[in-house]
């Protein structure tokens, strides 16, 4: 967290014994994923992936274009099973159960497993609805503690004082960062334990983006985060754990800093420096 | 300009080219409104004479003395309404399965060569077939044949334009609901529908204006009434095929009859898209 760029040059002796997957040992993982493998098809874009996310903590996945990150976070809530002709293989363990197992029920995963996405996708229905959607879903509330958990979830995403008297007007009439902000509202209004955050700034201007990278810590306090960024210095800014991907494989996994400041693979070295990718 | 003298051979072709298409497409689109234009002068022009509330309180005439089309405009609006209230549902939700659900299965393919096919189908073979499997086997002509009839116009027209409305969708905004734990015919009902609502409005305005016009399969099937008819059980007058009677017919006040039905069809129509675009827009300023 917190991590300057450029890198501080560290002695290679100093990491030549580690392996790439003996730092992170994460204690108690929220979410543990273990050979993972994906396919579009038969195009495999993720093989034998092992990772742990750490709860209550941001982890982020780097990794140029096509790296299969997106599709990592995608495994997360079981989007994919939306396509025919995607499919996954391993394990993901999360709250004890496989979630890659048939029997999981996929509305009640997404319910605490949020997404956010790259662009903004507010519904077509008010602000106020578009945060009651989700909550609907599950809880039966009353008026009273329905307007309750809209200002709390609005509040949490910092931008209740700008819309607190617009809420009965359309969600699509937001500006791009405002919209983003209702998303991530939206996403948390509904409580989940996990909040996957894929590449959400990168429609965004730089004051919207500063506002969301203070929002994302804020919200590990209470959420287990995964973010998707291309953004180095996001990710070095918001996260405690960095996974560099590479052609559809975990290239190094460790803590931000160490990530950043001394990686232990050449090819994370690389690309981070930005000699590649 | 200053700048003319400079500009090359090769960009002053590439102006001229942009002024001739943009003159191309001013002069089609002249052409168009011309003939719409002229339609509804014409319309207006011959069927003015006979807008009078006789129009809508006396029923049609026989040759010779004075009256007015209210047997026809009920006849017409019965039909065409049950056949609006069976088709929309039914239209929207094979829509809807070909959208969201069928995608490219084989069901879903087959669905829409079919669906194409009644789409293009000629309108007097519909009632030729509701005439064979309805008509013959009751014995008699009647209202609900109509409908039938009507319906059968319809519903591949509210299947084709849900289907492409609904694909037009950004799979991100379904993808947003999902990701709430939304189930399937929740996420369709209240996000997907919602935002291509506009597309599937304008969808089933265009089935019921397509049905308001239609004579041939009306003549298999209402066929006519000369007297006030509400029993959907029998013939019953209506509007196209009156205009049908009446415009064919050697008799003067027939014809001016025909004109005003014709006219009155094309305002109905027109009422009913602006009234149905002001509702739905005062709707979403909201």
């Amino acid at each position: 967290m917190g991590v300057a760029l450029p890198l501080v040059e560290v002695p290679m002796a100093a990491c030549a014994t580690a392996s790439p997957f003996d730092a992170p040992q994460v204690a108690n993982p929220k979410i543990a994923i273990r050979r993972l493998d994906f396919f579009y098809g038969s195009f495999q874009a993720l093989s034998q992936i092992d990772l742990d996310v750490a709860e209550r903590e941001v982890t982020a996945f780097i990794g140029p274009s096509g790296c299969g990150k997106s599709t990592l976070l995608r495994t997360l809530n079981r989007m994919y099973s939306l396509y025919p002709g995607q499919r996954a293989s391993g394990e993901i363990r999360m709250n004890g159960a496989n979630i890659l197992d048939n029997a999981t029920d996929l509305n009640l995963l997404r319910a605490k497993v949020g997404m956010v996405f790259q662009k903004p996708t507010p519904f077509p229905m008010s602000i106020y609805e578009n945060i009651a959607f989700g909550v609907r879903l599950y809880d039966r509330l009353s008026t009273r503690a329905m307007d309750e958990r809209v200002e709390w979830a609005l509040t949490k995403a910092a931008m209740w004082n700008e819309v607190k008297d617009t809420l009965a007007q359309s969600g699509m009439a937001l500006s791009g960062g405002q919209q983003q902000r209702l998303c991530i509202a939206r996403a948390i209004a509904v409580r989940p334990e996990v909040l996957l955050l894929d590449e959400p700034t990168s429609a965004l201007d730089p004051i919207s983006t500063a506002r969301i990278e203070e929002l994302i810590f804020e919200l590990k306090a209470d959420y287990t985060i995964a973010i998707v960024t291309h953004n180095m210095q996001q990710a070095a800014r918001v996260s405690d754990r960095t996974a560099y991907m590479y052609l559809g494989r975990l290239v190094e996994f460790g803590n931000t800093d160490q990530v950043f400041l001394a990686p232990v693979r050449k090819e994370t070295e690389d690309y981070i420096t930005g000699r590649f990718g | 300009m200053q700048w003319n003298g400079a500009a090359s051979g090769r960009y002053r072709r590439r102006l001229a080219l942009s002024r001739f298409n943009l003159r191309m497409s001013l002069v089609t689109m002249a052409l168009g409104m011309l003939f719409l234009f002229w339609i509804l002068a014409t319309l207006f022009a011959n069927g003015i004479a006979a807008f009078s509330p006789a129009l809508l309180t006396q029923m049609t005439p026989p040759p010779g003395s004075a009256g007015g089309l209210r047997n026809a405009i009920a006849g017409s609006a019965l039909i065409v309404g049950t056949a609006t209230l069976v088709s929309t549902p039914i239209g929207i939700l094979a829509g809807i399965y070909l959208a969201e659900y069928g995608r490219d299965g084989w069901l879903a393919r087959a669905t829409r060569f079919v669906n194409d096919m009644l789409l293009s189908a000629p309108s007097i073979i519909l009632g030729l077939f509701v005439y064979t499997v309805y008509v013959l086997q009751v014995g008699h002509f009647s209202g609900w044949a109509g409908s039938f009839a009507l319906a059968l116009i319809a519903i591949p027209v509210v299947v084709r334009t849900t289907e492409n409305t609904l694909r037009l969708v950004p799979g991100t905004l379904r993808e947003a609901a999902v990701a709430l734990g939304a189930p399937m015919w929740k996420v369709i009902v209240k996000v997907t529908l919602k935002a291509a609502r506009d597309g599937v409005i304008t969808g089933v305005l265009l089935a019921v204006a397509r049905m308001a016009g239609e004579t041939a399969p009306l003549l298999f099937t209402a066929l006519n009434n000369q007297f006030w008819s509400t029993d959907m059980n029998g013939p019953m007058a209506n509007l196209p095929i009156v205009i049908f009677q009446f415009a064919m017919s050697p008799f003067d006040d027939w014809r001016t009859l025909a004109w005003a039905g014709a006219l009155l069809i094309t305002l109905a129509v027109l009422a009913l898209n602006i009234v149905a675009r002001a509702v739905f827009r005062q709707r979403a300023m909201r």
